[in-house]
C-alpha cells in the first residue's frame, strides 16, 4: 500500500461561486441592481416585495422578480399582481436557490432581458440557514425579520444576518400587540452585523417604504457609476 | 440542511481530482469549515457515507476542521479571533468589527490516497 497526501485547496462551492461571478458580471454589464431576499418562512418576504415592486413601478422603474419555493407558484402569482414580470423557481425539495437555477431562469425568460431592467429581486426559499452559503451574484443581500419572530433571531442564525448587506424588519404595524422589543432587536442585529442599515417597515401601512426605496435608488446609482 | 449538497460536491470534486492518479483509492478527505459556514459537522459525516457510496471515496474517512471566526479590528489595527459567533466585537477593545478575515471557509484541504493500483494501471 502506497499512500500519498494530495493538497487540493479547492472551494467546495467553487462551481456555484464561478457561476455567481459570471452572473455578477452580466448584471453589472446590464446595469441592473440585483437583490437577494432571505428570511425564514412567514416573515412576509412576498408581501414586502409585492409592495416594493408596486411602488417602484409607480415611480417608473423597470423591475422584475424571481421567486423560489419548494413547490407551488402561489408567490409568483401574488407578486405578478404588482404588474411586474415574475418567474417562479420550484426547487422540488432543495432548501435554497443556487446560481445555476438563477442563470437558467434568466435565460429564456420571455419578455425579460437584464438590460431592460433597473432592478431584479430574487426572493429566496424561506430558510434562515442554507441560502447564506449560496452566492447568486447579487449586489445586495437583504435579511428580513418580522416582529412576530422574536428579537433573538439574529443571534440564533448569525451566518445569515452576518452575510447580509441590509436588514428589513417587517410587520411593524403589529409590533405593539406582539410585544416586539424594538431596542433589543436592533441591538441584536448590530451585534451580529455591526453598522448594517436597518429598515423598519410595514407592507400593510407602507411605513418605512420611502426610506427603503430611497436606499434602493442610491444603491442603483452607485452601481451604475462603478459599472 | 444542505449538507448533502455540500458533501455531494466534495465527492464530485475529489473524484475529478483522482484522474491524475489512476486506480487510486481514497482513504481520507480533510475539509476546512469556517464557524460561520452554516454546516454541521455531524451532519456532514452522516451524509458523507451516503454520498460516497459506489465512488472511489467509499469507505474513506471525512475529517472536518472547524476554523474560528477572525475579524479585523480597525481600532486595534489587528486581526482578532472571536470566542463564538454571538458578538462581532473585538475581544480586546470591545469595538464592533465588520471586516471578516476568516470564518466562512468551505474548502477541501487535502486527500489521502492509496496508490496501490497505480503500477498495474500504467503497465
Amino acid at each position: 500500500m502506497t499512500t500519498r497526501i494530495v493538497e487540493l485547496r479547492r472551494g467546495i462551492l467553487k462551481k456555484n461561486d464561478e457561476l455567481a461571478a459570471g452572473l455578477r458580471a452580466n448584471y453589472a454589464a446590464a446595469g441592473v441592481l440585483v437583490l437577494n431576499l432571505v428570511s425564514s418562512p412567514g416573515t412576509g418576504k412576498t408581501a414586502f416585495l409585492e409592495r416594493t415592486l408596486r411602488e417602484l413601478r409607480a415611480k417608473g422603474a423597470r423591475v422584475a422578480a424571481l421567486v423560489g419555493d419548494l413547490e407551488t407558484d402561489n408567490d409568483a402569482r401574488r407578486l405578478a399582481s404588482s404588474g411586474a414580470p415574475v418567474r417562479q423557481i420550484n426547487t422540488h425539495g432543495i432548501c435554497h436557490l443556487d446560481a445555476e437555477m438563477i442563470g437558467k431562469h434568466i435565460d429564456g425568460w420571455e419578455g425579460v432581458t437584464l438590460g431592460g431592467l433597473d432592478y431584479l429581486f430574487i426572493e429566496n426559499v424561506g430558510n434562515l440557514v442554507c441560502p447564506s452559503s449560496y452566492d447568486l451574484g447579487e449586489k445586495i443581500r437583504v435579511a428580513l425579520l418580522s416582529v412576530t419572530e422574536g428579537e433573538d433571531k439574529p443571534l440564533k442564525y448569525p451566518t445569515l444576518f452576518n452575510s447580509a448587506d441590509a436588514a428589513v424588519i417587517t410587520k411593524m404595524d403589529i409590533a405593539e400587540p406582539c410585544g416586539f422589543d424594538r431596542e433589543t432587536a436592533l441591538k441584536n442585529i448590530n451585534e451580529i452585523r455591526p453598522g448594517i442599515r436597518i429598515f423598519e417597515t410595514s407592507a400593510k401601512t407602507g411605513a418605512g417604504m420611502e426610506e427603503w426605496l430611497g436606499y434602493l435608488a442610491n444603491k442603483r446609482a452607485d452601481s451604475r457609476e462603478i459599472a | 440542511m444542505h449538507e448533502l449538497s455540500i458533501v455531494s460536491s466534495v465527492v464530485e470534486t475529489v473524484s475529478e481530482s483522482l484522474a491524475a492518479y489512476p486506480g487510486a483509492r481514497v482513504l481520507e478527505v480533510r475539509l476546512r469549515v469556517g464557524a460561520l459556514a452554516s454546516v454541521v459537522t455531524e451532519s456532514l459525516e452522516f451524509c458523507y457515507g451516503i454520498a460516497s457510496e459506489g465512488t472511489p471515496l467509499e469507505g474513506s474517512r471525512l475529517v472536518v476542521s472547524v476554523l474560528p471566526v477572525v475579524m479585523h479590528c480597525e481600532a486595534c489595527k489587528e486581526d482578532v479571533e472571536l470566542d463564538g459567533v454571538q458578538s462581532f466585537r473585538c475581544t480586546r477593545c470591545g469595538e464592533p468589527c465588520s471586516e471578516m478575515r476568516q470564518g466562512r471557509e468551505l474548502e477541501i484541504e487535502s486527500i489521502e490516497i492509496d496508490e496501490m493500483n497505480e503500477v498495474e494501471v500504467k503497465s
